[in-house]
């Protein structure tokens, strides 16, 4: 099965941080992303930009409205995400522990729709 | 066929989906976590077999022909109802199984692992229990629902919620690490023990659900207990249960009214259930691996101990819940804790520890804070106070001896 990983976290704190907090989360994060690809599980992924430059569109009865995003106003934003081969949800949820997201964040786990 | 063999298949076909339920839905969805689908080819099944075996006798491996008539059904649901492709992986997995299990003999019991799924922490805590009672026993949502005291439709649809996501989320079947075990195997037990607290508090309410609730618990626990031998904790809850069972008849006097724990007459106690519960504890001691249900039988062991004319040791039940408040932090903990020092160490020691609960929260609407404090106030002479705390607890008493039995005592306050 795939699962996506939404890693969930206040954006805000990235602006405080000394750079070499910066460059050990960073660090962090290429150690994960690199055991995913060794253990062959790695689909997809990607950083995203803070949450402040989102759009948000919508078309109701043929006109199309564009708002400000980002879509919901939450005190922990979306920043970014992995997409993940697992055998089952305890595969992908020992997976999701090892994200240095989910210490300083939380992940969240969702089975991907088989089209 | 002759109307006794007749009844005879029908027992058996009754007997069967009561002792096998749990086994056949855990056999069937297994491989895809497909619970509801089981469920949905057992019944016809059952049906099935209601109509067949008092004809043409029961078979020689009544779990056997319910599978294979089950998968039948699940294949034809499949061709009916999803494409082509998918339709025919069900058919190969369905006739390898079969195969597995006409070679294997008895169906592999794969229960144990579907109680982890009901208790898997990506499961709302509410919901597990139900789900397990559901799978396991074959009980029905609005009887659940009833036992619960929420609305059949609710129940229903919680239910549905919860085997859509143990099948879209990919929820495994089977058993925990041994690292992750001792945590997950304390849901499942959690689960149990709330539907043996829900069934037992309603033993006696007009609906007789209730009552059969506590023993359905048990006789989960049982199961968990046969099937995770190694594990201390699920001998202490079954203990733990079983205490508490063989006290039901003490429980209310000749006229139905309610009898507190220490004026029970221990003559009606159940002397058969307490020393199973013994030796259960005593095996699981042995293991040296404490835990919460292992210290709360073992408190049930003490209050057990008066049936031998022994005086109730309550500096030792004060201990024991001192270790269990530590380990739980649960407010029913720390009441009953409160009410332990009470009597091992005078009222004062109680009171102050009810008082220190209370200032944590989350008591106000706690029936039995009320009730505790009350006694505790009115030992101490402290009548207007007492009478404040036993109205409260009144008021949120829903059995009526129970509430009978505390207006009496606000009435002896004088």
């Amino acid at each position: 099965m795939q699962y996506l990983l939404m890693i969930h976290g206040e954006e805000g704190r990235f602006g405080d941080m000394p750079k070499a907090d910066v460059e050990k989360m960073m660090g962090a994060y290429g150690a994960y992303t690199q055991a995913l690809k060794d253990a062959g599980v790695l689909r997809g992924g990607e950083r995203l930009q803070p949450s402040t430059t989102a759009t948000v569109v919508r078309t109701k009865n043929g006109k199309t409205s564009v708002l400000n995003g980002p879509y919901a106003e939450v005190k922990e934003q979306l920043g970014g995400y992995y997409v993940i081969e697992a055998a089952d949800l305890d595969a992908a949820i020992g997976w999701a522990a090892r994200c240095p997201g989910a210490s300083d964040g939380a992940i969240e786990v969702r089975p991907i729709w088989p089209m | 066929m002759t109307p006794e063999a007749e009844d005879a298949a029908r027992a058996a076909a009754t007997r069967v989906a009561r002792e096998s339920y749990g086994k056949l839905v855990a056999f069937l969805a297994a491989r895809d976590r497909d619970i509801a689908a089981a469920e949905d080819a057992l019944s016809d099944a059952l049906a099935a077999a209601l109509a067949d075996w008092p004809r043409r006798g029961v078979p020689a491996n009544p779990e056997g022909w319910l599978i294979v008539t089950a998968r039948r059904r699940r294949i034809d649901a499949a061709w009916r109802g999803r494409v082509a492709d998918e339709a025919s992986e069900t058919l190969r997995l369905a006739a390898e199984e079969l195969e597995a299990a006409e070679e294997h003999g008895p169906l592999p019991d794969r229960r144990l692992a579907l109680m982890f799924v009901c208790a898997h922490p990506a499961i709302d805590e509410a919901v597990r229990a139900p789900l397990m009672l559901q799978t396991i026993l074959g009980l029905d949502a609005a009887a659940i629902a009833s036992a619960f005291l929420v609305s059949p439709a609710a129940m229903g649809q919680r239910l549905s919620r919860a085997k859509a996501k143990i099948r879209l989320a990919g929820a495994p079947f089977r058993i925990p690490e041994r690292e992750e075990l001792p945590e997950r195997l304390d849901a499942v037990l959690e689960a149990i023990y709330a539907a043996f607290a829900y069934g037992w508090e309603q033993a006696f309410a007009d609906d007789p659900r209730g009552r059969n609730l506590a023993e359905e618990a048990i006789w989960l626990g049982r199961l968990v207990a046969s099937l995770a031998l190694d594990e201390p904790e699920a001998l202490g809850l079954l203990a733990l249960m079983l205490y508490a069972d063989s006290r039901r008849a003490a429980r209310r006097d000749a006229a139905g009214r309610y009898v507190p724990l220490a004026e029970q007459d221990v003559g009606r106690w159940s002397a058969a259930a307490i020393d199973e519960a013994e030796r259960l504890l005593t095996v699981a001691g042995a293991k040296r691996r404490p835990g919460r249900f292992q210290l709360e039988a073992a408190i049930q062991s003490a209050h057990a101990a008066r049936r031998h004319g022994g005086a109730t040791d309550w500096p030792a039940i004060a201990a024991l819940y001192d270790a269990l408040y530590a380990l739980t932090d649960s407010k029913v903990v720390a009441v009953n804790r409160a009410v332990a020092a009470a009597e091992a160490h005078g009222e004062a020691a109680g009171l102050a520890l009810l008082e220190a609960a209370a200032a944590e929260g989350g008591l106000d609407g706690y029936q039995s804070y009320w009730a505790a404090r009350a006694a505790l106030l009115a030992r101490a002479g402290r009548k207007g106070e007492a009478a404040d705390a036993y109205r409260r607890a009144i008021g949120l008493e829903f059995d009526p001896a129970t509430r009978a039995f505390l207006i009496e005592r606000l009435a002896s306050l004088g």
